[in-house]
């Protein structure tokens, strides 16, 4: 698939809490096809101690108003600043990059985990899988109820259902706590997951339990994002592999001390 | 009248001084997408080693001011990976593609320089004596007089082509470095590779590096690489290659005005993969701009009086 570098507009920036905001951009020429799953790597001008780019999840797409959403947590300066961006102004992006996830066949039942900004392609990838004719349940931690983004979009396209930390919504604990888990209860034939680490080995593993196929999707610290560096490696069963360009989304199958 | 950008390096012809770094542009592939690897005046390939090496662990990077620290530690297929998997898909390009030779032992780089020499589309390659990165070897014999000047002769009497060396830059004299695989036939000299530098992560107080220490590159650097190119070119006849945090064409430029005959970009190419043919542009530019019809006028031009 062909990368690009463009420049894209901001048309809107949408606070969701204190720490997360979604970004929608716009490019001047027509957008390229992307895959759920696939990141761009956003150029972040005016931010001093911003040198390298910064890998974000494609979080929606939009080919009718030919726009590309992205959904942030504010983590440190080049975050913050993209969290400063005005209508109208401008941000260079690289894009389409990384491999996607697998889109299984029409009636399948996908179950879709996402913690924290984890969230992000989970979006993108629910609204491609129930337009192949694929069943999506959407499982979203927060940590509290004020950081469960935009429920109302996942439920578009299917089921959601929300763990918070305390269980002032949802189910108390965390993801692998929910209900949905039990054998009696386990009704799937896919398992896609993104989130921290430790919450995407757990989910991992209770794929593995129900005997189910599932994708993990990594955050590797990156610097070219187009698999010319070799920072961004993750140990496989056939060596260090670039999440940028063999991954991010991963069998876990295939990850060194992951199952 | 178009200024002619044409430079040459020994026997290498550069359609233009603007060739890629090591280990920053990968084989090329990972770039066309962005621009025709072609245009380029050549490709520095990545460290080759006479096995396969899986590098250092995760992670490998991390950003500082205005550059970044790796820890790759030279992860590649092996040479004979590179002849069979690689070279078949890049030999096409019309540029000269140069092969970045690394090693832990002289008879590693030998085994490889060797086995580069058949190419026909490899009209050079570029000794890393300089890597930071691993443990046994690299640096070690880059960093002094001696050591670097036995693996330039070492490589010297396998290799026939266009023999470049690439110093390292933690050292007290770059210069001397020089002057010493100068004197061991080197045909030219890059200068420079990665500085050694560390970071640590002040909330876990753990270092962000696997290795503690990793090299520092981008433009944190380049007015030491200045520095050292300035000072290495005073000191040899050979032509120099200058690199280190080159993002710009004037960066390039003043490069070549402190005696650089071409520029390597490497870090650029991550912040936006599509510099180089911006940094050509922008050369012949500053070229017209100037009056200057050919760049060859411009290498060690700078102006101390
Ligand atoms: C493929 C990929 C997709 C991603 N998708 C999203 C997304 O959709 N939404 C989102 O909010 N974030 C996403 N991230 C993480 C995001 O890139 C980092 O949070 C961001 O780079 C931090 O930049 P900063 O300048 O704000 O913070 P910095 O000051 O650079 O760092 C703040 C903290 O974030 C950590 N950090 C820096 N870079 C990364 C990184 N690449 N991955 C993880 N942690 C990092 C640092 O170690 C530090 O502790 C993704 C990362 C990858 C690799
Ligand atoms: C990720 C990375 C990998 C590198 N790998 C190599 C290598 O394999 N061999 C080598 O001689 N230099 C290597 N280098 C050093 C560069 O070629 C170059 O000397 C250095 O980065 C300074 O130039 P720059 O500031 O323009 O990047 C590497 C640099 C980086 C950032
Ligand atoms: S970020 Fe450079 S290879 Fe993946």
């Amino acid at each position: 698939m062909r990368k690009f570098i463009h420049d894209f507009h901001v048309v809107e920036n949408r606070d969701l809490n204190p720490g997360h905001f979604v970004l929608t951009l716009k490019p001047d020429v027509e957008l390229t096809p992307i895959f759920p799953g696939q990141f761009t790597e956003v150029r972040v001008d005016g931010s001093a101690n911003t040198f390298l780019r910064r890998p974000l999840s494609i979080h929606d797409v939009d080919y009718k108003a030919n726009t590309v959403t992205l959904l942030v947590q504010k983590k440190g300066d080049g975050t913050n600043r993209l969290a400063s961006m005005k209508y109208g102004e401008t941000v260079n992006l690289v894009y389409p990059l990384g491999n996607c996830f697998h889109i299984g066949s029409s009636g399948e039942r996908a179950l879709l985990v996402g913690g924290g900004c984890g969230v992000a392609p989970l979006l993108y990838l629910g609204k491609v899988l129930a337009k192949s004719g694929i069943h999506v349940t959407t499982l979203m931690g927060a940590r509290t109820e004020e950081y469960i983004m935009e429920a109302e979009l996942y439920k578009r396209y299917g089921e959601l259902l929300i763990t918070t930390e305390d269980g002032k919504a949802g189910t108390k604990g965390y993801v692998i706590h929910h209900e949905i888990w039990r054998e009696r209860n386990f009704s799937f034939d896919r398992v896609y997951t993104c989130g921290p680490d430790p919450m995407m080995k757990a989910v991992a593993r209770l794929a593995a339990r129900h005997h189910v196929p599932c994708e993990v999707s990594l955050e590797q610290t990156m610097a070219c994002g187009v698999g010319a560096c070799l920072c961004c490696v993750v140990e496989t069963n056939e060596g260090n592999k670039c999440t940028c360009t063999d991954g991010p989304v991963f069998d876990p199958n295939n990850l060194i001390n992951w199952l | 009248m178009k200024p002619s950008l044409e430079v040459k390096i020994h026997n290498l012809v550069l359609k233009n001084p603007v060739m890629t770094a090591s280990g920053t542009f990968g084989y090329g592939p990972e770039f066309e997408d962005f621009f025709d690897p072609s245009t380029l005046g050549g490709i520095f390939v990545k460290g080759t080693t006479g096995k396969l090496r899986q590098g250092n662990p995760y992670p490998r990077m991390a950003e500082t001011p205005m550059g970044m620290l790796n820890a790759v530690g030279l992860q590649n297929k092996g040479v004979d990976g590179f002849i069979n998997d690689i070279y078949p898909r890049i030999k096409h390009y019309h540029t000269n593609l140069i092969v970045n030779v690394s090693g832990s032992t002289i008879e590693e780089y030998i085994e490889v320089a060797e086995k580069i020499n058949s190419l026909d589309h490899v009209p050079a390659i570029e000794l890393n004596i300089s890597c930071p990165n691993v443990k046994e070897g690299g640096m070690a014999f880059g960093t002094s007089c001696p050591s670097a000047a036995a693996v330039t002769r070492a490589v010297r009497e396998v290799y026939q082509k266009t023999l470049i060396v690439k110093l390292s830059p933690n050292v007290t004299s770059i210069a001397e470095i020089a002057q010493a695989v100068e004197g061991e036939g080197a045909d030219a000299v890059s200068v420079i590779n990665t500085l050694l530098g560390m970071a640590i992560n002040a909330e876990t107080r753990r270092p962000v590096l696997s290795t503690v220490t990793g090299g520092l590159s981008g433009p944190a650097i380049k007015p030491v690489a200045l520095r050292m190119v300035w000072q290495t070119a005073n000191a040899i006849k050979i032509p120099v290659i200058g690199l280190g945090g080159i993002m710009t064409a004037s960066d390039a430029i003043e490069f070549i005005l402190a005696g650089a005959t071409a520029v390597q970009v490497g870090t650029a190419n991550f912040i936006d993969p599509a510099v180089c043919p911006k940094i050509i542009e922008g050369i012949e530019d500053y070229l017209i701009r100037h009056g200057i019809d050919n760049i060859k006028s411009l290498i060690s031009g700078l102006n101390i009086n």
